[in-house]
């Protein structure tokens, strides 16, 4: 079947049948048996224990990593068969926030980091996206930290320098790895409230939502925010609907994602 | 009284020895060390092949971003290095081109100088100097930056931006250890020339300047300059292939990033010595 389908309705990211694979260790399989799609406007919360499997499970939705088994669609189309230059035009439709500080760049700015994927593609000078970069890093409130060298800033603060890379360059899905984690709860409304705004559709995206899906090891944060629930356990995925659904799963793992 | 077995002569004992069958560890030990050589250099290609692939498709691609980092590749590898060069060239000059001189001089062979400094300083001994010097000073740097940035996460962020890493990690550096070694190379012979002479003329050998330069301007063939170009440009390539396969090949532990630069070091001298010997074969058919 083909998946190139551009209808309104044609997901964005598709997993089909799809073993994921360990980073670390390609030949260890985490995950069995993916199958799940990412449809525009979504908004996605995938609970998992730690070592379930969150990062590479988005890492193989993201197009970084193949699957070990099974199909993989980036907008409906096989990554395997897509030109390099339609590969890195995808990469800039998905922004990706990794965990733990966001990989950014020690050695150069927040300005400096956020400024390099537009500097890259659009092959300008970092004074030409001097306003862009502007704009993200009060939407992140990044401002006053601009000039400070990325790795001199703690933990939360690198995060949101990570969000404001991957939303420098207006993408369509945003994929969080594990956002929340260690993070106080006003940073922790704060993220929510921006990424709710972000997929009701914020002027910076023109108003356009952006379909969003955050891994996370902690699903209370989430229940009342995200739209669509899924889990990651024992090697397989379980997908739990809407918020309703959610409410009256009785996966057992639930639990653990749900209490203290 | 019971006899006392004959002591066995050195000669039996050495037989003894060579009939004995090979330890199987040590067997073992050789066929591990040739296959990870084998993994090795079949690594290395790919990633030579790979990045010589970007460098030629992609050298326009961002240059805004790109030629920006050859420029502080060079400035890096290149014009901070060159008091080190100048000093080396300074050294060289007087430990071996004023003595060569003198005592050709002495032995009333003079007129060989110019070819013994061509071939040994232009030929040799500069290139080898300074890709060596390069190596030391910036390539360890290489392998240290790459791998901690691989450790880190970087290099896959990167990719998540859609920004190629060898295209934005490696080019810039393979561009311009190639143009830094090519150019410090022409300083330090320039300065081991002059300074060589320098050299001469304090042990008061009777050998005017016009005559030395002379000599060696009228032993330099066109093929020298063209040759030391690729030669130097050829140890550039060599260095920053392998400091950058080393750093970004596999994902190092921090604890690895030492015995990689360890491994990066040796590995870029044998380059560098074969390639060597490569250049040595076409000189001798010139």
């Amino acid at each position: 079947m083909s998946t190139a389908d551009s209808s309104p309705a044609a997901p964005l990211l598709e997993l089909v049948e799809a073993d994921i694979a360990s980073a670390g260790n390609l030949e260890l399989t985490l995950i069995r048996g993916v199958s799940w799609r990412l449809l525009p406007g979504e908004y996605w919360a995938v609970g998992g224990l730690q070592w379930s499997g969150k990062s590479d499970w988005l890492a193989t939705v993201a197009g970084l990593q193949r699957p070990a088994a099974g199909k993989q669609f980036l907008f409906g189309e096989s990554p395997e068969v897509l030109r390099q230059s339609d590969l890195v035009v995808d990469r800039q439709r998905i922004g990706l926030v990794f965990e733990n500080g966001g990989r950014l760049f020690g050695q150069m700015s927040v300005r400096q980091n956020v400024a390099l994927p537009l500097c890259y593609h659009q092959n300008c000078p970092p004074e030409d996206t001097r306003e862009a970069v502007a704009t993200v890093l009060a939407l992140t409130g990044l401002t006053e930290l601009a000039d400070e060298p990325a790795s001199q800033l703690n933990r939360s603060w690198r995060q949101r320098a990570a969000l404001a890379r991957a939303l420098v360059l207006r993408p369509e899905v945003l994929l969080l790895d594990n956002p929340l984690a260690g993070l106080d709860p006003r940073q922790v409304r704060w993220w929510l409230d921006l990424l709710g705004a972000l997929n009701a559709g914020h002027p910076w995206l023109a108003g356009k939502p952006l379909t969003l899906v955050a891994t996370t090891d902690d699903l209370r944060p989430w229940r009342t925010r995200a739209h669509q629930f899924a889990l990651l356990q024992s090697g397989r995925w379980c997908s739990l609907g809407g918020r309703a659904e959610m409410a009256a799963h009785t996966e057992p793992a639930l639990e653990d994602l749900m209490t203290l | 009284m019971e006899k006392e077995p004959a002591k066995p002569s050195s000669a039996s004992l050495l037989q003894d020895a060579l009939a004995l069958p090979l330890p199987q560890s040590y067997l073992n030990f050789v066929g591990r060390q040739s296959f990870r050589l084998l993994q090795t250099i079949q690594g290395v290609g790919a990633f030579a092949l790979i990045t010589l692939g970007v460098t030629f498709t992609k050298f326009n691609t961002a240059w805004r971003v790109t030629h920006p980092l050859i420029r502080a590749e060079i400035e890096r590898a290149g014009v901070r290095l060159l008091p080190g060069v100048l000093f080396l060239g300074i050294a060289l000059g007087l430990v071996i081109v004023g003595q060569t001189v003198s005592l050709l001089t002495k032995i009333g062979a003079e007129q060989y100088a110019g070819s013994v400094m061509v071939t040994v300083l232009v030929r040799e001994l500069g290139p080898l100097a300074a890709a060596l010097l390069v190596m030391a000073r910036v390539g360890t740097a290489i392998v240290i930056e790459l791998g901690l940035s691989r450790a880190q996460g970087e290099v896959e962020a990167l990719e998540a931006l859609g920004i190629d890493p060898v295209h934005y990690l490696v080019m810039p550096r393979v561009i311009g250890l190639a143009a830094a070694i090519f150019s410090l190379t022409v300083y330090l012979i320039i300065t081991a020339v002059v300074s060589g002479y320098l050299f001469v003329f304090l042990q008061d050998v009777p050998l005017l300047p016009a005559a030395y330069f002379n000599q060696i301007a009228q032993a330099l063939v066109w093929q020298d300059f063209l040759l030391l170009g690729l030669k130097t440009v050829t140890y550039g390539t060599i260095i920053a292939v392998v400091t950058c396969y080393h750093g970004l090949a596999q994902r190092l532990r921090l604890e690895e990033v030492s015995d990689a630069t360890t491994a990066a070091v040796s590995q870029c001298v044998v380059g560098c010595v074969f390639a060597d010997a490569l250049f040595i074969l076409v000189y001798l058919l010139m």
